[in-house]
């Protein structure tokens, strides 16, 4: 009886073995110790170019032709790359630039330094390019988008914080009489 | 010769016999629950982090979107987990002496990672993929609960296989229109079932149960 009991044991803790839960693989993030950082997922080695990292179009790539900020856009700008964009802005900008690029959103209510508004002159004046670069780069005080939005997404930011600028500073004469309907009130500053 | 059992013993036999089949149903009864327990299946657990980062505070209170931080969800299996140079992007400025900060901080400058702990752990033998769901208006509260309202992130499902498959049978229960995957406070509406459908519908939704869907 006792060696039947012993293998009912054994075999009841047999199904508490986790080998097929916890496989010898790398999921993403999982650490290993081969490397010294700890880290399954390895950086690039230097001085390689993966597919789709080739700049060709310097335009699409820097917003330059030149050594001039170019005011022209790589990509069509149409009313899919503007939802696009408003949807982009409102996910990486508008915590500290505000829904309406105003200057004034949450992270900057909390003691981040506070951006210039988009509808000043100056900012009216600069070119796409400019716009695109600051995403890119960063500037002073603001961190850098590069690796949060991919290129595309950044010149659909780009053209929504145009269109943004235009709409700012419009009147309603400027509504094609039949769309004055359509107007909504501007939504709430997150 | 006498009886060595009394009569009454007949019943008491034939009775023990029906109970028995009782006690191992029950026992079988016993252990599938078992299975299906907070304590088994982590769900509603909390993690310790190494550094108390709070979606309520984040999420609820600034009203960051999760893709901010979680930036692949979209277009890939998984979500991702924001690099340190993503909490740098406000934290360089904001609270850039607190101690709570140090070990982000000490990341940044080392280039070390935050070893994050694991909230939601499926077994290495299933497939799931973030961008099916997302792209299908399945929203991240369906299966994470309010992580606007977590101080510190717990699993809110029991990521059982049964979980995974009353969804998949019955998307229309569930599906969100796509506006609102993202909203951490959505609140499903009255007639959900005549929406859902209507969803499941437009966007195509298929039911999904066979094996390969998940185990490949
Ligand atoms: C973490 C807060 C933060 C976020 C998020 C942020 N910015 Fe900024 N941005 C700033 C600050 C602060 C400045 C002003 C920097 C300075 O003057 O040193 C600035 C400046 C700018 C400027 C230059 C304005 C000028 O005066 O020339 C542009 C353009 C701009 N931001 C666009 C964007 C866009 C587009 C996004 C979204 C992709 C974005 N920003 C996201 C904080 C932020
Ligand atoms: C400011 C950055 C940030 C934002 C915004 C953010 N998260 Fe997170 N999230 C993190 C970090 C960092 C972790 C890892 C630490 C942890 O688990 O708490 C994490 C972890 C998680 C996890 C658990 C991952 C695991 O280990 O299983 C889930 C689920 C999650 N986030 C969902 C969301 C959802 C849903 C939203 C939007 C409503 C969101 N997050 C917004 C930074 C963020
Ligand atoms: C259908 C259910 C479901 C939905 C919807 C969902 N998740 Fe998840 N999430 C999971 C599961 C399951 C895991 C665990 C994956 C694993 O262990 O491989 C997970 C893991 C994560 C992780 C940890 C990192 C990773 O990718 O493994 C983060 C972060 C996360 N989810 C964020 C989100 C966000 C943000 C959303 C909404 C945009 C979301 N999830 C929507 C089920 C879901
Ligand atoms: C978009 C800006 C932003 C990002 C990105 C961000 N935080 Fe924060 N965080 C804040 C703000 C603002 C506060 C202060 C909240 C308040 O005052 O209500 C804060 C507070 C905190 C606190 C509490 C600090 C204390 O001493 O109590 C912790 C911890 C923290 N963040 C961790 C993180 C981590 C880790 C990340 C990266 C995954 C991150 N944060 C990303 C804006 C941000
Ligand atoms: C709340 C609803 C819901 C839950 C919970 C859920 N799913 Fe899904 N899942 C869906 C929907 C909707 C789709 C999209 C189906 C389609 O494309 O027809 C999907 C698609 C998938 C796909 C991709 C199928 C394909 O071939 O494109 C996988 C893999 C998957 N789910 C795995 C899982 C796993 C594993 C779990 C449990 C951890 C899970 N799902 C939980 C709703 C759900
Ligand atoms: C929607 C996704 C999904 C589908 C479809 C699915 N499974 Fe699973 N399966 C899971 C998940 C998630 C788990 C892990 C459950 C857990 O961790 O307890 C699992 C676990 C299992 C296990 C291991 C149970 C254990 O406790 O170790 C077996 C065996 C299994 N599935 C068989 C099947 C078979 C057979 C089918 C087809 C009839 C199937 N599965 C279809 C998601 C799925």
């Amino acid at each position: 009886m006792r060696p039947l009991c012993v293998l009912c044991g054994m075999l009841v803790l047999v199904g508490c073995r986790q080998d097929m839960h916890d496989q010898p693989k790398f999921r993403p993030y999982r650490p290993t110790d081969f490397f010294g950082d700890g880290r399954s997922a390895r950086p690039q080695v230097a001085g390689t170019v993966a597919r789709g990292q080739l700049e060709e179009d310097t335009l699409l790539s820097s917003g330059k032709t030149g050594a001039a900020f170019a005011d022209a856009f790589p990509v069509e700008v149409d009313e899919k790359v503007l939802r696009r964009g408003g949807e982009r802005f409102r996910i990486y900008c508008s915590p500290c630039h505000g829904a309406l690029g105003r200057g004034d959103g949450m992270i900057v209510r909390r003691g981040y330094r506070q951006p210039s508004s988009f509808h000043v002159d100056r900012l009216r004046a600069q070119p796409a390019g400019y716009f695109f670069d600051v995403i890119s780069h960063g500037f002073g005080a603001m961190p850098d988008y590069a690796a949060q939005i991919p290129v595309k997404d950044r010149w659909a930011i780009v053209a929504y914080v145009r269109a943004l600028q235009l709409s700012q500073n419009a009147a309603m004469a400027d509504v094609p009489p039949d769309k004055r309907g359509e107007l909504e009130p501007a939504p709430e500053t997150p | 010769m006498a009886q060595t059992f009394h009569q009454s013993t007949n019943t008491l036999s034939k009775l023990s016999i029906f109970g028995a089949l009782f006690l191992v149903l029950g026992a079988l009864w016993v252990t599938v629950e078992v299975n299906r327990a907070p304590y088994v299946t982590q769900e509603g657990v909390t993690r310790e982090q190494p550094v108390p980062f709070s979606h309520q505070h984040h999420v609820g209170g600034l009203g960051i979107d999760c893709r901010y931080c979680h930036t692949s969800v979209e277009v890939s299996a998984t979500a991702g987990l924001p690099p340190t140079k993503t909490c740098m992007n406000c934290h360089s400025q904001i609270w850039s002496n607190s101690p709570t900060l140090e070990p982000v901080r000490a990341s940044f400058r080392n280039d070390t990672s935050i070893e994050w702990n694991k909230v939601n752990d499926l077994p290495d033998f299933v497939y799931f993929n973030h961008s099916a769901h997302v792209n299908h208006g399945v929203g991240c509260s369906t299966c994470h609960g309010r992580v606007d309202r977590m101080p510190l992130m717990a699993q809110a499902a029991s990521l059982q296989m049964e979980w995974c498959l009353e969804c998949h049978r019955h998307p229309e229960r569930y599906v969100r229109p796509q506006a609102a995957v993202f909203d951490a406070a959505y609140e499903p509406p009255a007639d959900q079932l005549v929406q859902g459908s209507r969803l499941v519908e437009d966007y195509g939704i298929h039911t999904r149960t066979s094996c390969s869907t998940c185990h490949r």
